[in-house]
């Protein structure tokens, strides 16, 4: 656990629920959560295979004994997993630079992703998104990529492609800036 | 943006949603309006005035005119605004103003207008592009919407009624502007439960 925290009145909380999925999941989750007076702050849920992904942050004043005793519930047939930790309040860092779209897809072989995205980490960049897909032969990844101001975009877009290359896929990098409207 | 469209769109210039720009609407600027606009300030998301369906207006009234310049005066001062809605200024009313003519994205183009009680009466080809709003400074959405459509309205202090064809990224500009003035912000609109994003960048 990190250092107990002064400033802020409540504390945060990461919240996992990883495990077979059935409808009701999300809905006595946050039913229980609510019932702590919690408030939920950012969340992604998603299936992977079929089985049910979420993550969440929480904040609150229950402590996380309190936070894991309430949804323990949620396990009780064995076929979900809970973990409560509490994480630091930090501001999102108001990133320099320039934003991307990386999608990759090709057939299925070992290294794929770790081939591709450390290209992206050797230039500094920053994956804030991440899916990757297998259906069938078709690997498949999307990734949201920052990369720091100064990047030689170019290059990088130079350098994931022949990564993709050599392991036979294709991969395209295209700018993600949003159109102000 | 969809390369194949593009290319069809600029050989196509008959086909419905490529009528050719509207002469009059091209003409226009807000100095017809006859009035010195006032830079308001613009409100955000969660406000009640950005989900509730704008007022129908009397184009020729004093205040509509007013409300023109206004929107017009308050888009001029922000860095990259393209469009500003009446209910982005805390304004509950169906008028906005549009100028997408020095964006990159931007095909044909009717220059700076202010359009009153406008409405989509066509639209096709849907295109799935990311969008920001001034209302909304923290996320960003990828939101389907057609790349060419016919909007009819009127303009403000004459209240001549037009109808005029857009395309590209002023036909995206226009929906989304109309939609403030009905009540509704791209995230009413976006392609996915992963479609919306934490802004990394701030203009």
């Amino acid at each position: 656990m990190n250092s107990p925290r002064s400033t802020p009145p409540s504390t945060l909380h990461a919240v996992t629920v990883l495990g077979h999925d059935r409808p009701g999941i999300i809905a006595e989750a946050t039913g229980r959560l609510a019932g702590l007076g919690l408030n939920l702050e950012d969340s992604t849920m998603t299936l992977l295979r079929g089985h049910f992904a979420m993550m969440l942050l929480c904040a609150g004043d229950a402590p996380a004994a309190d936070i894991e005793a309430a949804l323990a519930p949620l396990t009780d047939d064995g076929t979900l997993t809970v973990t409560v930790r509490e994480v630091p309040q930090q501001p999102a860092a108001a990133a320099a630079g320039s934003s991307w779209v990386l999608t990759v897809h090709g057939g299925d072989r070992p290294g794929i992703v770790s081939a591709v995205v450390g290209q992206v980490a050797e230039a500094g960049g920053n994956i804030t998104d991440l899916t990757t897909r297998l259906a069938g032969d078709l690997y498949l990844l999307v990734a949201e990529i920052d990369l720091p101001a100064g990047a030689d975009v170019d290059a990088v877009g130079a350098a994931i492609r022949a990564a993709a290359t050599d392991l036979g896929v294709g991969a395209t990098l295209r700018p993600a800036e949003a159109d102000e409207l | 943006m969809s390369d194949p469209s593009d290319q069809q769109g600029q050989q196509g210039g008959q086909q419905p949603g490529t009528g050719g720009v509207h002469e009059r609407v091209l003409a226009w600027s807000e100095t017809d309006l006859g009035v010195e606009g006032r830079v308001l300030e613009v409100v955000r998301a969660p406000a009640a005035v950005l989900s509730t369906v704008g007022e129908r207006v009397d184009p020729t009234s004093p205040e509509t005119v007013q409300l023109a310049a206004d929107l017009v005066a308050t888009m001029r001062v922000s860095p990259g605004c393209v469009g500003l809605a009446a209910p982005q200024v805390g304004v509950g009313a169906q008028v906005f103003c549009v100028d997408v003519s020095a964006h990159p994205k931007t095909r044909d183009h009717h220059g700076t207008f202010v359009l009153c009680n406008a409405e989509v009466v066509a639209g096709s080809r849907n295109e799935k592009a990311r969008e920001g709003c001034m209302s909304v400074p923290d996320l960003t959405g990828d939101v389907k919407r057609a790349s060419r459509i016919v909007v009819r309205g009127q303009l403000p202090g004459t209240g001549e009624e037009v109808e005029l064809h857009a395309n590209a990224f002023e036909a995206r500009c226009l929906q989304h502007e109309i939609d403030h003035c009905q009540g509704l912000l791209f995230v009413d609109r976006v392609a996915g439960a992963h479609a919306i994003f934490a802004r990394q960048t701030y203009l």
